[in-house]
């Protein structure tokens, strides 16, 4: 699924890394979100919106042709 | 966290490792050690069971500390592996029954191919995700 997490933690002056530890995952996790490669759950998308304070649609953007 | 993990890596190592050493000593001590009393084979046999089984609730408690694209990675693994180990098992066990092939059908050879091929599956996923 397409998104704009890199954007939104790079406005907010973070590191993948720092992120990562706020959120409760890997930052390995977080660079696989970023590169699109895995969608993340849905509590983990909620602390993301809570944090960036933006609502989840308007940044993890759904493809009706997403499988 | 990260310690809770490290914990758990450590305690799940201990285990295997001690399941190991009780699976070696169940099946070379009737024959060099006990000279083959079966009340210590049994007791070696049931040592080992539930040596088995605390090593299994070690891997769930390290699991459990996995985060999610990790769970994701091991559990496709582990699906991929279950599939192959029961379709390569079963034609294995066939091809002995029908004496195809020379030799007995070992289970060592099934349990070698699993870790092998759960190792060829992690790293295929690792690739795909990170």
């Amino acid at each position: 699924m397409k998104n704009k997490v890199r954007e939104l933690r790079k406005m907010r002056g973070l590191t993948q890394e720092q992120l990562a530890e706020i959120i409760g995952v890997s930052r390995q996790t977080i660079n696989a979100i970023e590169k699109e490669k895995f969608d993340p759950s849905l509590p983990t998308a909620f602390k993301m919106s809570k944090l960036f304070e933006s609502p989840i649609e308007s940044f993890f953007l759904f493809d009706e042709t997403y499988r | 966290m990260q310690i809770e993990r490290k914990k758990s890596t450590v305690q799940l190592g201990f285990w295997t490792l001690s399941w190991l050493v009780t699976l070696a000593l169940a099946t070379f001590g009737p024959k060099f050690i006990w000279d083959d009393h079966s009340i210590f084979t049994i007791l070696a046999v049931v040592v080992n069971l539930v040596n088995g089984v605390l090593m299994i609730l070690a891997n769930r408690k390290m699991f459990n500390h996995y985060d999610e694209l990790e769970r994701k990675i091991h559990l496709e693994s582990m699906g991929l592996t279950l599939g192959l180990a029961i379709i390569v098992g079963l034609t294995y066990s066939l091809l002995d029954q029908t004496n195809l092939i020379q030799s007995e059908a070992e289970i060592g050879l099934l349990v070698g191919f699993i870790g092998i091929s759960y190792l060829i599956a992690l790293l295929i996923n690792r690739r795909r995700y990170l």
